[in-house]
């Protein structure tokens, strides 16, 4: 593992998205708040670059004609296809599998809770020293591929 | 998915023709000077003339940025109005060898006002010799006509036949009637006396139809689906009406209408053409003989089963030199040539829905 | 191998069309001079989606074969019946109303009391939903209906809210909905216009169904009823994995819009969708097989004849290529599921229990 910086967080706006090169990998880095969150900068769908996305809620539903936003700002919508990414896990949120009609606090959706969709982001641990936002990120050695840099 | 193709790509180049990029004017008035002043007045006063309620918009709002790639809009104008933007976005990142225009807005398909939308079409096709052909060599024009004034698109078509840079003749899947019906034969005509193969592709803005036989849906969620019976209703019309009995050289590619279907309509017509053959003495053939002798089909947006390989069983029946790649550039629901193949496919089957078919159907060698 | 013959249930039987003058006793005197005085009796009232003469409504396999027979023939121990009388397309809200009362009481007094083997459809209008919601309410009683009727084609969108009350009194009474080939023709049945021929107008109702089963998923109508099944009849079937595989591939892209869809649109519909068996458009058996493994089994289907309609050559309606063990359930089994009021009759029960101990 390497840490590298990737960013000020100063130069950072809250609800930010930005594209960064991090050892040779394009990472997209995502603001709320005081956390920052990192994944792999492509939808593992169809290949778009997730950076171009927007931020959005999960919306659930009581029944036909009810909308109700949850965990607002913390699912990355792919720029093509929609399909919509857990900022925390990576996991595409489009395949829950039991109706649900309880509401979620904020803080009380956790992952576990979330059914994972067959396609998982890479998600890569990001930490905040100072100023800087920082990635811990593995080196990436000649000929390496992928799946072996996520293991 | 498709791990090895695309993990691939950078190293090993595939030809690639794009069946469907979407060119946009950078306002309506970048088609003004295509246009006589009088229409351009006309337009300024007047607008447009649709067999809708709202003007200028569709009545299902897209889920995804209007319908558009979020990452697609450049500094000024719509999506797909920027050159620049369509080539470091989508051209030269693919490598694609050739792409087809389909020029979908102000292209005067749905105008109600028959003589304004000659015009409208007209200027759409000067247009995309001057902003899209001229600059870029990579891109190929499609003849948009105004379907409903049959005359005026019989001159459009014999205006640009000539021109080597038109490789098609674009109808709206919407018109008023149905394609088949003789109204339109004259088109049919023209195109295949110029060699020019129809594309029909699907078009948001109502003919003053229900997208579905059984009246408005409510959601985009619905909207998006009913291009697929749209498209197949098309099919029946075309072969069912005899335009492929009477003019047994034309070609169509159904362009984002879905090919899935194919086989499953082919075996409906087959199935009942027993009982109703008498009422169409025209037809010599079963209907899905002509589907297979003169239709391509275009793979955006690709199917994508729960059981990937399914899609291959519908593949054979349509034949794998009939399928080609269309990414649907700048729409939302775009597909990257390196990300269609979600099961395992022989070289050969690649390359020909990649570039091999769409390049004999278009003559593109 | 089954050591009994296996239930047999037709989901989709047709009885021949009353005449205006058969009517006249289910009517009141008002409507009875009303009939007299507009000559109705000239008038044939029937759809345009079966012209009575057309090779389609006409099976010469079946020439000479009532209704009787025709059970006997195919060995039906119960068939769904209905009557599709042109009535459902009148404007005169009230007189189509009556009328369409009338049909039903004619089809409980003249066949299902006659008839042991027939189960009744509660015929209704989409036009005018507060007329069917107390034709439905008028008729529940009789558990001979097991379904209500509607033409594909209506005016309004099928899953639209508007509908919403005759949704919610089938799912209170146990009535199945059924949606039948056929329509209004208010509306050209496609998107691009009216069709020439009627081989185009019948092709294209497996189009209408299409849409018709992606917005009774998008509208979310399966959620607001949860115990309401959906039975569509003479629709096909072959078109099936293009819906699934295409609205399971939209919704996850749209589904904010449509957050009431918490699953794959071919989960919602798994349970809740079946479909009759003829037309069976696959041209064979390896077609066919080919069908059932891209919609992911048989539970969709139900045996049926369309008696009188042609739809199959022969005597078989079963087309070749069903798997075997699938059978029981196609011929009888899948019916008692979307059937709530088939599955509430003891005897039905009872063989279905038989049944599946014996195979």
């Amino acid at each position: 593992m390497t840490r590298h910086v990737v960013a000020e967080v100063s130069g950072f706006p809250d609800k930010g998205i930005r594209r960064v090169e991090v050892a040779g990998r394009e990472i997209c880095l995502v603001r709320l708040g005081d956390e920052f969150f990192a994944l792999m900068d492509v939808c593992p769908h169809g290949g778009a670059k997730l950076s171009g996305g927007r931020l959005g809620a999960v919306v659930e539903s009581d029944g036909p004609g009810h909308y109700r936003m949850c965990r607002k700002d913390e699912m990355l919508k792919c720029p093509w296809h929609g399909w919509e990414y857990d900022v925390r896990t990576g996991q595409s949120w489009s395949d829950p599998k039991s109706t649900r009609t309880r509401a979620y606090a904020t803080e009380a959706v956790a992952g576990e809770e979330l059914v994972k969709g067959p396609y998982v982001a890479d998600t890569i641990p990001v930490e905040v020293e100072g100023n800087y936002v920082v990635v811990d990120f593995p080196d990436r050695s000649a000929g390496r591929t992928r799946e072996a840099a996520e293991a | 998915m498709n791990r090895p193709l695309f993990e691939t790509d950078a190293a090993t180049r595939l030809r690639i023709i794009d069946c469907d990029i979407h060119p946009s004017p950078k306002s309506p008035a970048a088609l003004f000077p295509f246009m006589e002043k009088h229409w351009v007045e006309h337009l300024q006063t007047y607008g447009t003339h649709m067999r809708q309620a709202l003007i200028g918009q569709l009545a299902y709002p897209r889920m995804t940025a209007n319908g558009m790639r979020m990452d697609s809009k450049p500094e000024v104008g719509p999506p797909g109005s920027d050159l620049k933007m369509l080539r470091e976005q989508h051209l030269d990142p693919l490598g694609i060898e050739v792409g087809n225009l389909i020029a979908l807005s102000r292209g005067g398909m749905e105008e109600r006002n028959p003589d304004l939308a000659a015009a409208m079409a007209s200027a759409c096709n000067d247009w995309q010799i001057a902003e899209w052909l001229e600059p870029e060599p990579r891109l190929r024009g499609g003849i948009v006509v105004a379907q409903d004034n049959p005359e005026s698109a019989v001159a459009e078509i014999e205006k640009h036949a000539g021109d080597k840079r038109f490789v098609q003749v674009i109808m709206s899947t919407r018109p008023n009637e149905t394609l088949g019906t003789r109204k339109y034969w004259p088109i049919y005509r023209a195109a295949a006396e110029a060699g020019l193969p129809v594309g029909l592709h699907p078009v948001g803005y109502s003919n003053g139809k229900p997208s579905s036989g059984s009246g408005w849906p409510s959601f985009y969620f619905q909207e998006h689906y009913t291009f697929v019976p749209g498209a197949e209703s098309l099919v029946t019309s075309l072969v069912i009406e005899g335009v492929l009995e009477a003019f047994p050289t034309l070609k169509i590619a159904i362009i984002e209408g879905g090919f899935s279907w194919a086989p499953a309509l082919g075996w409906r017509m087959d199935r009942h053409f027993d009982t109703f053959h008498k009422e169409v003495p025209h037809l010599k053939r079963k209907p899905s003989e002509y589907m297979k002798d003169h239709f391509w089909w275009a793979t955006q947006p690709m199917e994508e089963p729960k059981k990937p390989r399914d899609i291959i069983d519908v593949i054979e029946w349509i034949g794998w030199d009939r399928l080609m790649y269309s990414s649907d550039y700048p729409h939302w629901d775009y597909d990257d040539a390196y990300r269609i193949f979600r099961f395992p496919v022989e070289d050969e089957q690649r390359d020909a829905v990649l570039s091999g078919n769409a390049s004999k159907l278009y003559g593109f060698q | 191998m089954p050591t009994r013959t296996p239930l047999r249930i037709d989901a989709d039987f047709h009885l021949p069309q009353a005449s205006i003058d058969d009517l006249l006793p289910y009517l009141d005197e008002f409507w009875r001079g009303q009939v007299v005085d507009r000559e109705l009796p000239s008038m044939p009232f029937r759809l345009t989606s079966y012209p009575p003469n057309s090779p389609l409504t006409k099976n010469p396999d079946f020439e000479g074969l009532d209704v009787s027979a025709a059970l006997d023939k195919f060995g039906t121990d119960v068939a769904i019946a209905s009557m599709l009388h042109g009535a459902v397309a009148l404007h005169n809200p009230d007189m189509r109303a009556v009328l369409m009362s009338a049909v039903n009481d004619y089809v409980a007094k003249e066949w299902l009391d006659r008839e042991p083997r027939l189960r009744g459809s509660i015929y209704v209008s989409g036009e005018d939903i507060a007329a069917s919601v107390a034709e439905i309410e008028r008729l529940a009683g009789d558990k001979r209906f097991v379904q209500v009727l509607l033409l594909a084609m209506q005016e309004i969108h099928h899953g639209n809210r508007q509908y919403w009350p005759i949704y919610e009194a089938c799912e209170k009474h146990g009535l199945t909905l059924a949606v039948h080939a056929g329509g209004l023709y208010r509306l050209p049945p496609s998107v691009s216009g009216w069709p020439s021929y009627q081989f185009e107008d019948y092709v294209m109702q497996s189009m209408v169904f299409e849409n018709i089963l992606t917005a009774l998923v998008g509208e979310g109508v399966f959620h607001k009823f949860p115990d309401l099944n959906v039975v569509l009849l003479e629709s096909g079937f072959a078109w099936l994995p293009t819906i699934i595989w295409r609205n399971d591939k939209t919704w996850r892209g749209v589904r904010p819009e449509v957050p009431w869809l918490d699953r794959k649109p071919s989960e919602i519909m798994a349970g809740r969708v079946f479909l009759s068996l003829q037309p069976s458009d696959p041209p064979g058996p390896e077609e066919l097989k080919q069908i059932i493994k891209h919609i992911g089994g048989t539970d969709m289907l139900l045996y049926s004849t369309d008696y009188p309609h042609r739809q199959f050559s022969g005597s078989d309606p079963l087309p070749a290529g069903l798997p075997e063990e699938a059978l029981p359930d196609i011929l009888s089994g899948n019916a008692l599921k979307a059937y709530p009021r088939l599955a509430a009759e003891p005897a039905l029960r009872e063989a279905a229990a038989i049944l599946e101990e014996t195979t």
